[in-house]
């Protein structure tokens, strides 16, 4: 702390501004300044590009370049936005698709992880199932969906099913492998002090794989959007993926735009709330 | 004196598909409780596999393993293993780290814990309980390890090249305080090593053996004007380097 404050000292005119906050020293501060000027030029120009498209579309379509009849135009999706969330069906279809979406990527987490447990305890019944979870894997399960509805019907069963299906055999897969690859000296290890399967399971196995786990999550998000959206084109009854159909059935395509905007935000910020619980999880590790 | 570990005709083969292996033909042994052994020879002799066996990984083939007179059945905290890394679980804690045992054993209690606890202290380790094994350097890590083995309190150590990983200076350190917590708590202790400078600076009696299939060929008893040294001290000695000479002659005959 005493070697801290003579430093500061020291270099008495140390320039504090917002790029060089935080700086130990004159050069300290002159390599903290050419980072954040690096991210700075990163992120301007990333909302440049954002700004840049959006314009364009705009122009494009008042002056005639792109028919904004199909491809609609941002003023139009604004005012489409505002009407829409000031008599709330806009939250209304939201709030259906992403529980829709939560439950489908939390019961594929949940499903894959049990399955991957259960091949993992039983080598033979791994060895018995391998051959179906091939199959099934390398099948495009949107395929499943007229016989979804038919067994689970026209609405949330069927649209959760579609979501469980695309993403739980991947999660098995996945972390039955991370069970698998767990370092067999510390299987050794839990089983030199007499630990039993079980032991070694919940000491070591299902902890070294978390990491892997909670990763799949990421993943699913993603996977479970897709079954989601799948799911409501087929059943089309509500949520955004009906939003999209119906908008395209009676062409309006401002409406489609809209839908795909809300899904693209929504989509993002679950992403990024996973990602966060992700990190938050595995603290051991920095 | 007690008989701490005996092997009778002990023959360990390995099946595979295309036949079987012989990994130890004959093996006879016997260790007295409180002795230091050292187990030698050239890789595929099987001295892995009888550090597994006294374990009770897995039984062999033919013959009888006992363990202070009960036959060695499966593996049992009374005999400890220590392995060539530390193996610390990263997602625990130093603190949750030495009382993984005494968790599988079922006997983590406070009194247990805080023998655990006191344990790490006496390796100079009190202060890293609240740690990430990451945060440790390679010896430190060790030493959490030997912690760890020692807290489900063990009646024979089982080393399998516990040093092979660590920087010379520090596994000359580590070499010193095994021996001297062993010898501290008349422990047995069996070490699998290829380092032979290492066997005779530790080890009461040395078991040399050779390959395909692995057999015992000689057992050398290391003289007490060497034993009474510590291990680093005894590297300096001139009887270690007569003994050293016998036993590498032993040694190269094999090779």
């Amino acid at each position: 702390m005493k070697a801290e404050l003579k430093t500061q000292t020291k270099t008495a005119p140390l320039r504090k501004s917002f790029l060089t906050r935080g700086a130990t020293s004159p050069e300290h501060a002159a390599f903290l300044r050419q980072k954040r000027l690096t991210s700075l030029g990163v992120l301007g120009t990333q909302l440049l590009i954002l700004i840049a498209v959006i314009l364009l579309w705009e122009i494009g379509a008042r002056l005639g370049w792109v028919n904004s009849f199909i491809f609609s135009q941002p003023s139009k999706v604004w005012a489409a936005f505002l009407a829409k969330a000031a008599d709330g069906s806009l939250f209304y279809h939201t709030w259906i698709t992403v529980y829709e979406t939560l439950v489908g990527f939390l019961l594929g987490t949940l499903v894959g992880t049990l399955l991957a447990i259960l091949i993992w305890a039983s080598p033979f019944l791994a060895r018995v199932l391998d051959p179906y979870i091939v199959i099934f894997n390398s099948m495009p399960k949107v395929a499943l969906g007229p016989i979804f509805i038919v067994a689970f019907g026209q609405g949330f069963l069927s649209i959760v099913m579609m979501a469980l299906a695309i993403s739980v055999v991947v999660t098995t897969i996945v972390v039955y492998t991370s069970f698998r690859d767990v370092d067999a000296n510390m299987i050794k290890l839990v089983t030199t002090f007499g630990g039993t399967r079980r032991h070694v399971f919940q000491k070591v196995v299902f902890p070294a794989a978390l990491p892997t786990i909670l990763s799949t999550l990421k993943v699913n998000v993603g996977l479970a959007w897709i079954g989601v959206i799948v799911g409501e084109f087929l059943v089309a009854q509500k949520g955004l993926g009906y939003l999209i159909i119906y908008g395209f059935q009676v062409f309006n395509l401002t409406l489609v735009m809209l839908a795909l905007v809300v899904i693209l935000i929504v989509s993002t910020l679950m992403y990024h709330l996973v990602a966060y619980l992700e990190k938050k999880s595995l603290r051991w590790r920095d | 004196m007690k008989t701490a570990i005996s092997f009778s005709g002990v023959d360990q083969k390995y099946m595979t598909h295309a036949g079987e292996t012989a990994a130890l033909q004959g093996i006879d042994l016997t260790i007295e409780a409180g002795e230091f052994v050292g187990l030698v020879g050239p890789s595929g002799c099987g001295k892995s596999t009888i550090l597994s066996l006294i374990a009770g990984l897995f039984k062999p083939t033919h013959g009888e393993i006992r363990a202070f007179d009960r036959p060695v059945e499966k593996p049992s905290a009374e005999r400890g293993y220590m392995f060539q890394q530390d193996y610390l679980l990263p997602w625990r804690t130093i603190e949750q780290n030495i009382v993984l045992g005494l968790e599988i054993m079922g006997a983590l209690n406070d009194e247990t814990r805080t023998r655990a606890l006191t344990l790490l202290n006496e390796m100079g380790l009190g202060e890293t309980a609240g740690k990430y094994p990451h945060q440790l350097s390679g010896g430190m890590r060790q030493r959490v390890a030997l912690v760890r083995t020692l807290a489900a309190d063990p009646q024979i150590i089982l080393l399998d090249e516990p040093f092979s990983a660590l920087d010379y200076q520090i596994k000359l350190l580590l070499e010193d305080l095994i021996v001297d917590t062993l010898k501290q708590r008349s422990l047995t202790g069996v070490l699998v090593t290829h380092d032979l400078g290492e066997a005779i600076a530790m080890c009461d009696r040395i078991y040399v053996m050779k390959s395909h299939p692995g057999r015992i060929k000689s057992v050398h008893t290391v003289p007490d004007s060497i034993r009474e040294l510590s291990p680093l001290e005894a590297r300096e000695s001139t009887e270690f380097h007569h003994l050293f000479r016998e036993v590498w002659g032993d040694l190269q005959d094999e090779s």
